[in-house]
């Protein structure tokens, strides 16, 4: 990661920020940002994305330390479910005598 | 809005849909005694200076993100001078805006801190720490205000200068411990910005008049020596040794600084009066 200042034209590095809006639920990707740290994301992301009470609970991560699918291989990657229903557990009969299913 | 100003016809008819700022106007539906509005006023006209002052770094900063913060800090002190201005003006029968806009300088009661000069960034961030710091003794101590008016602005400026305090001690700590140039001019702009802050402190007739319902200044010196010499020390920068500036902005005496700040956030409302937009 570069160290903003080091050149004067250095950006600072970028990272991604999760919301969560409430207790029980899960954060929530909500954007990207630039900062020089963590710390400072943190503060970034609390004015970027949480000024019209949007959350309760921030985290951010370089964006660096992501590694995602590639969308060109979409196709073969996400293959089609089509033809593969045993994958959809709805076929099954319940035994009898099973509860709190 | 006449229509013999073409500076304003080219940009046509101007419309915002209306926003809700009441939420901002706490502490409201009294009328203040004279000194507690002339309280109320040093408070507010100290948040709408350095509002407009840190407005100035928008579309300036570093970065859009740094950009936002300094817009929000600066949003969160109108905030504060509009509940302070309104609560003052009940006293003499005038607006929010008669006293922002309808005033000249000997009627200012801000403090030469918030005049000074922040086009530097770090002059800025050495300005925001030391008056955070400050207000964040003084809201804390406000929160029990015998002037329930007071206490509720209080209530809610509390939380928000100590996020400002917060924002300006992470800006310290990175630029002194950034380049060698980072730390160079920083601390060069915690000594130029350090005469200032002997005014936050000073004792006079009104706050004394005001036992009880004001903030007595002399006692949140403590608290603020504590907050700004823990920040140096782990930026391991020596506490500022330079004397005290002549300063008397609380009964308007100010810098000639005050005078171009003031032209740049009344000409618009005296060139037009009651212009709505």
């Amino acid at each position: 990661m570069s160290t903003p200042g080091e050149t004067g034209t250095e950006a600072w590095p970028l990272w991604e920020v999760f919301i969560r809006a409430n207790r029980g639920l899960s954060h929530v990707h909500a954007g990207s940002l630039h900062a020089p740290d963590a710390e400072m994301a943190l503060r970034n992301a609390r004015d970027l994305y949480t000024r019209r009470n949007e959350g309760v609970s921030i985290w951010v991560a370089p964006a660096t330390a992501f590694t995602t699918s590639d969308p060109d291989q979409k196709g073969a990657f996400f293959e089609s479910p089509a033809g593969k229903n045993y994958r959809h557990a709805i076929y099954y009969t319940r035994a009898e005598g099973v509860k709190h299913l | 809005m006449s229509a013999d100003h073409g500076l304003l016809d080219a940009h046509g008819e101007v419309s915002v849909d209306e926003t809700v700022l009441s939420d901002e106007m706490l502490g409201t539906g009294r009328v203040a005694e004279p000194e507690v509005a002339e309280y109320a006023m040093r408070l507010g006209d100290d948040a709408l200076i350095l509002s407009q002052q840190l407005s100035w770094w928008v579309s300036r900063a570093p970065e859009l993100e740094e950009d936002i913060a300094l817009g929000n800090i600066a949003l969160d002190l109108l905030g504060h001078a509009r509940a302070l201005l309104h609560f003052a003006g009940t006293a003499t029968g005038r607006s929010e805006d008669d006293l922002a806009y309808w005033r000249d300088e000997p009627e200012f009661r801000n403090c030469w801190l918030v005049e000074q000069p922040g086009t530097d960034f770090g002059d800025m961030i050495a300005r925001q720490l030391y008056f955070s710091a400050y207000q964040t003794q003084l809201y804390a101590a406000l929160l029990s205000s015998g002037d329930p008016s007071i206490a509720a602005i209080a209530g809610k400026a509390e939380r928000e200068v100590r996020y400002h305090l917060d924002h300006a001690v992470q800006w310290v700590l990175r630029l002194a411990g950034g380049t060698d140039e980072s730390r160079e001019r920083v601390i060069v702009s915690l000594n130029d910005m350090w005469p200032y802050v002997e005014e936050l402190f000073a004792d006079d007739a009104l706050t004394e008049s005001l036992e009880g319902i004001a903030a007595r200044p002399s006692s949140l010196r403590a608290g603020f020596d504590e907050t700004v010499g823990a920040v140096l020390a782990q930026a391991e920068i020596e506490t500022p040794a330079a004397k005290p500036a002549m300063a008397g902005g609380r009964q308007g005496r100010h810098s000639t600084l005050l005078g171009y700040i003031l032209a740049e956030l009344q000409w618009l409302a005296r060139r037009h009066p009651g212009a709505k937009w």
